[in-house]
């Protein structure tokens, strides 16, 4: 039996500092994905919403609260929250609904508003709350997790501040077209390296904003594109939610520790690497069939980690990959066509949606000013806290 | 005014401090924090952890430092603020463990690999006191003199 499920329409907010409602922003990217999909809203039979934990009950029940703004429609509902994977993991849930034949129109929507500054975890003491705690008592912030990562890599693999910074200039060039990116200026190494140094070795630059901003996808069964007239639509084929393999033996936000190797032996791939693998895996697609990958770029840093985590190159090789220009548009396999998180800054219910607007678009041919040309497949990924993590494998 | 940990249970004091994770009674696996309830192990259907103390040594497995205050609960030591380093540290135990890098200590002394030890030092003071909190201190590598 095919997996197979049709991204019939797609779209997005754009992202920035708006400061406006969280629902406003879903509500239009969710009109803008069903005007793509040529889909009346009342034939939506399922609402999945990705929750937003900044912006109260609302934030809670996503699903609910988008479908009450489109106005009652009557359709069943549901609402997912992964940290970063949230995204995907309503999308998940949308696809296991309609493969069982019990839904066969869903529309999927996450949105953002965010405060300023680094994110930080909600008010009141709570001292059993690991992602509390890693402040009181170590002052770790998110950047200081990527910047753990980003100084590995420089004493074990030779990557220095340059690399980095040319990620950022790769991404920023490549955003410069996108018109949902909420950053849109052409940035150079010597801006990376002369902004602030926030978490040694990371500068400014290098780690990517808190956002606003609202992503949507109609995903239908193959049989209602084909009913629609839609011979080849882009086609979700796999998507990857799992979780850590025990055990965990890589450091992650917010933990004060890793898993002990001590009595069970680290699995064959770490989580991150798992994450890609598992969605390769369903989807029967290989590392070397991608055209293009969308990555969770937090820092500059992680994107070259992702080159490796999801099939790219061997580890050690991203920098490589990186100067040769294998990863930039018109090289190889490029990541980030969008501009990546460097140019949209992290809108957590909605990026991982926003991933896979980008890459459906691509593979349309819709990518206009950082088009991937002749793209077939395209794969997102990212990790986020508590053990999520997602991927989702696109072809047309 | 006294001085006590920050947070109970998770470190022992005086001259060889350490920190204090859970020993499972019936896989020999570790965990820190402290964990109860039920083994992380999939594996092992154990309910029973007794105490450890962890080595108090281990290697750097990455490093970094908070140029700027982090947002609140951190509560910040000094106006105006000063950046302090921490690390990731690999123990013999199997597992890495963060923590701050101790005072007069940056990442500049530090590199994947380096040697490291366990003390404790003055996170914040507050109405009751000094709070503490374990930390990480290079050890000096032979022939290399110790400076501080």
């Amino acid at each position: 039996m095919s997996h197979d499920v049709a991204v019939l329409g797609v779209g997005m907010h754009p992202w920035g500092k708006w400061g406006r409602p969280f629902v406003e922003y879903g509500v239009h990217a969710a009109r803008v994905a069903l005007a793509d999909a040529g889909v009346d809203w009342a034939e939506v039979d399922l609402v999945v919403g990705g929750e937003t934990v900044r912006n109260g009950y609302g934030g809670y029940v996503a699903g609910a609260t988008f479908a009450q703004a489109l106005g009652w429609n009557g359709a069943r509902v549901a609402t997912s929250y992964a940290a970063c994977a949230t995204g995907a993991q309503a999308l998940d849930t949308a696809r296991a609904r309609i493969l069982s034949g019990l839904s066969e129109v869903a529309l999927v929507v996450g949105a953002d508003t965010t405060p300023k500054g680094f994110l930080a975890p909600n008010a009141g003491e709570r001292w059993d709350d690991p992602d509390w705690l890693r402040f009181r008592l170590l002052g770790m912030t998110n950047p200081a997790y990527f910047a753990l990562y980003a100084r590995r890599r420089m004493d074990l693999y030779g990557a220095t501040a340059e690399d980095f910074a040319r990620v950022k200039v790769k991404n920023a060039a490549a955003g410069l077209a996108n018109p949902n990116a909420r950053y849109r200026k052409a940035v150079s190494v010597e801006d990376v390296l002369s902004s602030a140094v926030v978490a040694d070795p990371l500068h400014l630059l290098d780690i990517c904003a808190t956002s606003d901003g609202g992503a949507a996808i109609v995903l239908t069964s193959m049989e209602y594109a084909r009913r629609r007239g839609l011979t080849g639509p882009v086609r979700v084929r796999g998507i990857s939610t799992v979780t850590p393999t025990f055990p965990q033996t890589v450091i992650e936000m917010p933990n004060f520790a890793t898993d002990s190797s001590g009595t069970v032996p680290a699995p064959e791939r770490t989580f991150k690497e798992s994450i890609a693998h598992a969605a390769y895996e369903e989807a029967g697609i290989a590392p070397e069939d991608v055209s293009l990958a969308e990555v969770y770029d937090l820092s500059t840093a992680l994107e070259l980690d992702w080159y490796e985590d999801i099939g790219l190159c061997k580890p050690g090789e991203a920098e490589q990959l990186l100067r040769n220009g294998d990863t930039a548009l018109g090289g190889r396999v490029p990541v980030n066509p969008s501009g990546g998180l460097a140019c949209f800054g992290e809108a957590v219910p909605a990026q991982a949606l926003a991933q896979v607007c980008e890459v459906t678009w691509q593979l349309r041919g819709q990518a206009e000013g950082r088009q991937v040309e002749g793209a077939r497949v395209g794969v997102t990924a990212n990790q986020g806290l508590f053990g999520h993590g997602s991927s989702v494998l696109l072809s047309v | 005014m006294s001085t006590v940990p920050v947070i109970e249970g998770w470190f022992t004091t005086g001259d060889s401090p350490a920190l204090v994770g859970s020993g499972c009674t019936m896989c020999g696996t570790v965990f820190f924090p402290k964990i109860a309830g039920f083994c992380r192990n999939p594996a092992c259907s154990s309910t029973e952890f007794e105490d450890l103390a962890l080595s108090r040594h281990g290697t750097v497995w990455s490093y970094t430092d908070a140029r700027y205050q982090p947002p609140p609960p951190y509560i910040p030591v000094s106006d105006p603020y000063e950046p302090f380093a921490l690390c990731a540290v690999e123990l013999p135990e199997g597992l890495v463990v963060l923590g701050q890098v101790a005072d007069g200590y940056g990442v500049a002394d530090l590199h994947v690999g380096t040697q490291v030890e366990l003390v404790v030092e003055t996170l914040y003071t507050d109405e009751s006191g000094d709070r503490t909190i374990w930390r990480w201190r290079p050890v000096a590598e032979l022939g290399e003199e110790a400076d501080r």
